[in-house]
């Protein structure tokens, strides 16, 4: 069974349609990526998935269970997280409360959580104290993905994470998220950098104007001579 | 009930119907046209009031004037003294979030009435004011009452002309397309502050109107006639019952709102002397409580905005 | 320079009623982007609901003030989950008008149920104590102590609660606290339940320090929202600054202007901030 099944899914804000059909899968264990050009519908997707747009048609299954239209507070208590691209940490909140917020529906101990939080990204626990609003680019990221993961979730989506960050910090990350999918934990990421996510990735799918046209292994949509042109034509 | 006794009840009962409905207008071109969110409207109603009042009775040692002048130079009087506390107000505010308009419109609304009440060399203070004279003394008390009625009927009538066809000019449709997208206005050139203040001023002024017609149909005025409740509240609850965008909702609000609230006050006056005072504070709870219904079960009210003749296609506008 | 201090002191102890007030909005703005045009008439409700337990049942104000908060903050609950939190769904600005009945209803209900008159928790008159030639009321020690109590009280929850750091999270992003999982509309509760028992408390000080009567809230609505919006609203922590500008401000002005005018300073204070710093002396929101 398929962790993530998202079949035939049309919606959008009301109003005009933005996804026309999107199909998608994710399996235990995988890093997808979804990549496109701009107003593709990439983002558009990861929201209909977490209930944050209407869809109106076609269904979302999470581990068998439908999920379609649900709540996003519900959705995050299924296992799954969601990290938006931007303003995605509580600024006047120091880091470790912004952790803590990420454990809010836990009534048990997670300290160990936390404290494993912290030995995957090391900088965080450093400035533990200190406003998130006053951390770089990078360290929000790290705050962000953190504190999707103190509900240790089975799968996370990651909107552009690596978006406006230096190529070190880029490398990092990347790195990072390696590491917590070594952990068991799925991911499904929107990219922009199209070369270095698909070569990173398990499988990437490209997305053009609401729907999803190519799906393969990441080498293989990098060698797809139709997938290069549609991007770059798209 | 005989009829003179009926229609003794009928005609202050219209009149007053209709000096609502002009308030009421002037709200529609603020919040229900031009989104502006008043609730001050207690300010604008008493300068009204005053303004006339002092430029039409016959002079007096106790305030400032008056002035003994005719009562149309009152009624263009009131309207220009509220159009200028409206742009005062305006200027400060109109670019503000709509709360920041509605505390500092309280704010207006509190100290209009603070100055009418403490100022006495100018209003004659908790005192007020009595004798303002009715247009055509010559005529008998009954006649004038119904030439009177007669009178904000018209007046009505006009404002109501004047603002739809306001509405239907491009002023009107900018308007709209200000109150529906801000930012889309703006994009195309528009210059958002001024249309929203001379939304603000028109609708004051049309208030100043209301509050000159109240004082000379009640003859006497005091800084009591003025608070919130009367003033403002019911005026509201009289737009947003009868459909707030659309001017006919709001004197069809107006209308049966003040018939609502005269047959609550007419049942409180007939409580026996001991429960009168409660009778009394239970008025404004019963509507409050339906403002409440209204909010909740019909928020467009009793008629329906009109479609708006321009607005973007709602799912491309919000597309991103 | 004896008038000046006396004056300063009056200013303290109605600057801290303003502030225990403007705490409670700015609260509530942070969190459900608001303006609680009934916050005034909740004070109102809070200082009647002490009458109950004082002169009702004869206890003492100490033993009714807890009480009363309870019972304010039990007040602020169910209004929001008859009203407020119906009409959350449409345009937030309905919410504006639906408050400002709100305030009228709990006005009218005080005057049906208690009358129009001014009553007092304690018949009497308080002497003052005399300290260096200033006149102090026992009650305006109590005030400010109570005052000072309640705003630490406050802020220990927000810093060291879970959901006092929910309040502060879904002041800062109400999206991703909703995405995050936090419960937001238990959040919401809580911060009607202290709002309410805030404003309450507020209630109670300002009855002690002039009477009950069914218009006092609705008369401090002004000087409530000016030092909010002066504190940068939706920031509770300088809500407290702005409280104490007001009520000194206030105070102060009686030694050039009629008493009469007070409300106006602090209206005119409200004006110059939205004229100069819209964000607030202490850098609010703006939007």
């Amino acid at each position: 069974m398929s962790l993530l099944e998202v079949n035939g899914i049309y919606g959008g804000y009301g109003g005009a349609d933005i996804l026309h059909g999107v199909e998608l899968r994710v399996e235990p264990g995988e890093i997808v990526v979804i990549i496109g050009p701009n107003g593709a519908g990439k983002s558009t997707v990861m929201k209909a998935i977490f209930g944050l747009v209407p869809v109106r048609e076609g269904r979302i299954l999470f581990s068998g269970e439908e999920i379609t239209n649900l709540r996003s507070s519900i959705i995050v208590r299924r296992g799954m997280s969601y990290v938006p691209q931007e303003y995605n940490v509580f600024p006047s909140l120091t880091v470790k409360e912004n952790l803590e917020m990420g454990a809010f529906i836990r009534t048990d101990d997670f300290s160990e959580q936390l404290a494993h939080v912290f030995e995957i990204f090391p900088p965080l626990k450093d400035k533990r104290r200190q406003a998130a609003g006053l951390l770089s680019g990078g360290e929000r990221q790290m705050v962000a993905i953190g504190r999707a993961l103190m509900l240790t979730p089975r799968l996370l989506m990651l909107d552009e994470p690596t978006a406006g960050l230096s190529p070190q910090v880029v490398d990092l990350i990347f790195e990072r998220i390696r590491t917590i999918n070594d952990l068991g934990i799925s991911f499904l990421m929107v990219e922009q950098n199209a070369k270095r996510a698909l070569s990173f990735a398990h499988r990437g799918y490209l997305m053009t104007m609401g729907r999803s046209r190519f799906e393969d292994t990441g080498p293989n949509l990098l060698a797809n001579p139709d997938v290069m042109e549609m991007f770059l034509g798209g | 009930m005989e009829l003179t006794g009926l229609i003794g009840y009928l005609i202050p009962l219209l009149t007053f119907a209709g000096i609502y409905a002009v308030l009421s207008l002037g709200l529609n071109v603020q919040w229900g046209f031009a989104g502006l969110f008043n609730i001050g409207i207690a300010a604008f109603f008493a300068v009204g009031a005053y303004t006339t009042t002092i430029l039409t009775t016959p002079p007096s040692p106790n305030y400032l004037g008056g002035f003994d002048l005719p009562f149309p130079v009152g009624l263009i009087g009131a309207m220009v003294a509220s159009g200028l506390l409206a742009l005062l107000i305006g200027l400060v505010t109109l670019n503000l979030r709509a709360d920041y308009l509605a505390i500092a419109t309280i704010g207006i609304g509190e100290i209009v009435r603070l100055i009418l009440k403490n100022e006495a060399w100018l209003t004659h203070g908790v005192r007020g004011i009595k004798g303002i004279p009715k247009p055509f003394d010559t005529l008998s008390p009954e006649v004038q009452t119904l030439v009177y009625l007669l009178i904000v009927l018209a007046i009505v009538l006009i404002v109501y002309l004047a603002i739809e066809r306001l509405l239907r000019a491009p002023w009107g449709r900018v308007l709209r397309a200000i109150r529906e997208n801000e930012l889309a206005a703006s994009a195309v050139g528009k210059n958002v502050l001024r249309f929203r203040l001379e939304a603000f001023i028109l609708g004051s002024m049309i208030m100043g109107l209301g509050g000159a017609l109240y004082a000379h149909s009640f003859g006497f005025i005091s800084p009591e006639a003025f608070d919130p409740m009367f003033a403002t509240f019911l005026v509201w609850v009289m737009l947003i019952a009868g459909g707030s965008g659309n001017n006919r909702g709001a004197i069809l609000g107006a209308l049966v709102i003040w018939f609502i609230w005269s047959i609550t006050g007419f049942l409180a006056n007939r409580m026996p002397p001991e429960l009168m005072t409660q009778a009394a504070a239970l008025r404004p709870f019963l509507i409050g409580l339906m403002l409440q219904i209204i909010l909740l079960t019909r928020p467009e009210g009793m008629l329906k905005e009109k479609p708006p003749s321009v607005t973007g296609d709602e799912g491309e506008r919000r597309g991103r | 320079m004896i008038e000046i201090l006396q004056v300063l002191i009056f200013g303290i102890v109605l600057g801290s009623i303003i502030t225990l007030g403007a705490v409670g909005l700015s609260l509530l703005f942070g969190i459900l982007r608001f303006a609680n045009f009934a916050h005034g008439d909740m004070m109102t409700v809070g200082a009647y609901l002490a009458l109950v337990f004082v002169a009702g049942l004869g206890w003492p104000i100490y033993a009714a003030f807890p009480m009363a908060l309870a019972g304010g903050a039990v007040v602020a609950i169910a209004i929001d989950r008859v009203l407020y939190k119906r009409l959350r769904r449409t345009a937030p600005v309905i919410l504006l008008i639906s408050s400002f009945g709100v305030g009228l209803m709990l006005r009218s209900l005080v005057q049906f149920i208690w009358g129009p008159q001014s009553l007092v928790y304690e018949p009497g008159i308080q002497f003052p104590l005399e300290i260096f030639g200033l006149r102090i009321k026992p009650d305006h020690l109590v005030i400010l102590a109570g005052v000072i109590i309640l705003v630490i009280l406050l802020h220990l929850f927000l810093q060291y609660t879970k959901m006092g750091k929910a309040m502060r999270a879904m002041s800062d992003n109400m999206d991703l606290a909703e995405i995050t999982g936090i419960e937001t509309e238990r959040v919401i509760m809580w911060t009607w339940a202290l709002g309410g028992a805030l404003a309450a408390g507020a209630g109670i000080f300002l009855a002690m320090d002039t009477r009950l009567q069914p218009f006092m809230g609705w008369n401090m609505l002004l000087p409530v929202f000016a030092a909010a919006i002066m504190g940068g609203i939706g920031k509770p922590y300088g809500a407290i600054a702005g409280g104490m500008t007001v009520g000194i401000a206030e105070e102060m002005s009686t030694l050039f202007f009629s008493p009469a005018y007070k409300s106006a300073v602090a209206f005119a204070l409200m004006v110059i901030i939205l004229i100069v710093r819209p964000t607030g002396l202490f850098g609010g929101r703006s939007r």
